[in-house]
């Protein structure tokens, strides 16, 4: 603050600092521009490239076709129940974890003993090793695996969880959600401890119970970091991967193949590089329309911004 | 919400929370105690909590089926390098993008959030015919480079822009009157005070580069460069039949030590993780 009034007594050669400055500029965001450009740009681009082009490795032969990958993109049989299984899963997935999310972190704001405890279990799995995680509930979930045993303790005949197509599914959504859901807990946790307590006890007098509370003050003011935890999640859900491959190699069937293992399916397992490019255009734009459409609803949803 | 409650309702809540922690807090339970069981132990009924036979000779044929330390070492080595350089790219171009004018810095900072958009799942296919050309595959090169300078660092560098542009700039004129540059202001007065944002950088890079599963298994071919997520796979009998004993041992080694990590420093991750969260 003292150098404030010393400032404009300096003679200051202000152009050479300026130009000093761009440079510096261009050389800090250097490294990560470049790389963005090699990549993910330049790889973007040539994502559309092959997209028009018939990709035989074995042959070596790569040959302009013009849309014919986007005809068979139409025509593909197994895209309704792929498209169909990823917006169950993904659609599964932001609800259960969401609602989760904040169940939790409204217990974990309330003035307990020893609530620190449950605040690091709750949030362990997001730390444990993703394949290892996944590797157990597939154990869990084996026909004569732990759940049913336990179930059948109690009588219950538990079904193939991971071979029947509905109980599949929920399988690979629930391992999911109980991974990663420690996350938005801790978020929610800092948005919910971040309201005024003034507001609440401004309602209180005004006679609102809890849920009125909740609901007319809690939500609106955490809107900003639902906002954002649904982004993530929903971004977050189309690039699951290693989920699918470790729990039911998109099967039974088709039912768990989601868009991103079956990109992977046709472009490393069947190397069509071609098609797979082309739907690799298909997340592509499934990304950039829902994030588009989550920064529209920004204006209608959320009430209260920093 | 923080309200005195009732003895009731208190008991009542640590009631509910403890039913819920079920499904967090068991998978790994089981995970340690089924890794110490003879193969025959690990399906039987009804299930044992507490193992009724140990057998630790799983932990030693981990080692026998697969270059298990090697494989170790790789993932180790690359979550480092790749902490250790996002932090220095993301707080740089943060940095530069929240404090320093230069021309175009905003249509930039735009093009470089398109890598937010862009999950890399998208560009896999050209990326392995680009390290194919440059001879890098069945290298660690890809799981070097591409989280380092690809989409995966952007949320880094987003983290680290929102913390600078909060930042007081009066600390940063002083410095500049007496004549200090850039660099040397980044590097005294901008980055140690971005510690926290750091660490949350720095948290999610390490658990992102160490569970990273679609990129090795697309690049990588050989065991001996295999990372830990691809090699616990890698544990099945001659007809394609998982040892689960075995595996489980495996996982065991590979979560822990990072659980335990957690455990010791918790309130600086879910601080640091909370912390970004708000800014973000």
């Amino acid at each position: 603050m003292t150098d404030h009034s010393a400032a404009p007594h300096q003679k200051r050669p202000f152009w050479t600092i300026a130009r000093k400055d761009a440079a510096a500029g261009f050389l800090f965001i250097a490294p990560q521009t470049l790389g963005i450009m090699t990549f993910v740009l330049i790889p973007l681009g040539l994502v559309f490239y092959y997209s028009m082009h018939e990709w035989n490795v074995l042959a070596n032969t790569f040959t302009f076709v013009g849309d014919a990958n986007y005809q068979l993109l139409l025509r593909d049989p197994n895209l309704p129940p792929v498209l169909l299984a990823s917006a169950i899963f993904s659609a599964g997935l932001v609800v259960l974890n969401l609602s989760l999310a904040l169940l939790l972190a409204v217990l974990l704001d309330q003035k307990l003993k020893g609530i620190v405890v449950f605040r690091t279990l709750f949030f362990s799995p997001v730390v444990v090793s993703l394949v290892a995680w996944t590797i157990v509930w597939s154990f869990l979930l084996q026909a004569n695996g732990g759940i049913n045993g336990i179930l059948a303790v109690f009588g219950i005949e538990g079904p193939n969880w991971l071979r029947t197509p509905t109980t599949a599914m929920i399988a690979v959504v629930v391992v999911q959600v109980f991974k990663n859901v420690g996350l938005n807990m801790i978020l929610f946790l800092a948005a919910l401890q971040g309201v005024p307590k003034e507001v609440y006890e401004a309602a209180r007098v005004d006679g609102a119970g809890p849920f009125k509370q909740f609901r007319r003050i809690t939500l609106p003011m955490i809107s900003p970091t639902i906002l954002l935890t649904s982004i993530i999640t929903i971004v977050g859900s189309l690039q699951v991967f290693a989920q699918i491959a470790i729990l039911t190699k998109g099967g039974p069937g088709v039912s768990t193949t989601v868009l991103v293992y079956y990109l992977y399916q046709q472009a490393f397992q069947f190397n069509f590089f071609g098609y797979g490019s082309t739907l690799s255009i298909l997340l592509f734009l499934i990304v950039a329309v829902l994030t588009f459409i989550q920064w529209q609803m920004r204006k209608r949803i959320v009430f209260y911004e920093n | 919400m923080r309200t005195d409650l009732s003895p009731r309702l208190r008991v009542a809540l640590y009631g509910l929370m403890c039913v819920l922690l079920i499904p967090f807090v068991f998978p790994t339970w089981w995970m340690i105690t089924s890794s110490v069981k003879p193969i025959s132990d690990i399906f039987a009924f009804p299930p044992d909590l507490w193992p009724r036979r140990f057998d630790f000779s799983t932990y030693q044929r981990v080692f026998e089926l697969q270059p298990f330390a090697r494989q170790y070492w790789n993932s180790a080595y690359i979550a480092a390098i790749v902490t250790a350089g996002t932090m220095v790219v993301s707080s740089m171009a943060g940095y530069a993008f929240a404090r320093i004018k230069f021309p175009f810095s905003n249509a930039i900072f735009m093009v470089v959030l398109l890598g937010l958009l862009i999950p890399s799942e998208v560009t896999i296919v050209p990326l392995f015919q680009m390290f194919l050309g440059w001879g890098m595959i069945n290298t660690h090169w890809p799981l070097i480079l591409v989280p380092i300078f690809g989409a995966p660092s952007v949320f880094a560098t987003f983290v680290m822009r929102q913390f600078f542009i909060a930042l007081p700039g009066e600390l940063e004129e002083a410095a500049r009157v007496d004549g200090l540059g850039r660099f040397k202001i980044f590097w005294t007065i901008a980055l140690p005070l971005a510690k926290p944002a750091l660490g949350a950088v720095a948290i999610f890079t390490f658990l992102h580069s160490w569970n990273l599963y679609l990129e090795p298994i697309v690049f990588l071919s050989s065991t001996q460069m295999f990372t830990l997520p691809q090699a616990l796979t890698q544990f099945t009998d001659a007809y394609g039949g998982a040892m689960w004993n075995i595996q489980l041992a495996a996982a065991t080694m590979t979560a822990i030590p990072v659980l335990l990590v957690f455990i010791v420093a918790q309130k600086q991750f879910v601080e640091g993780l909370a912390h970004t969260g708000l800014k973000g």
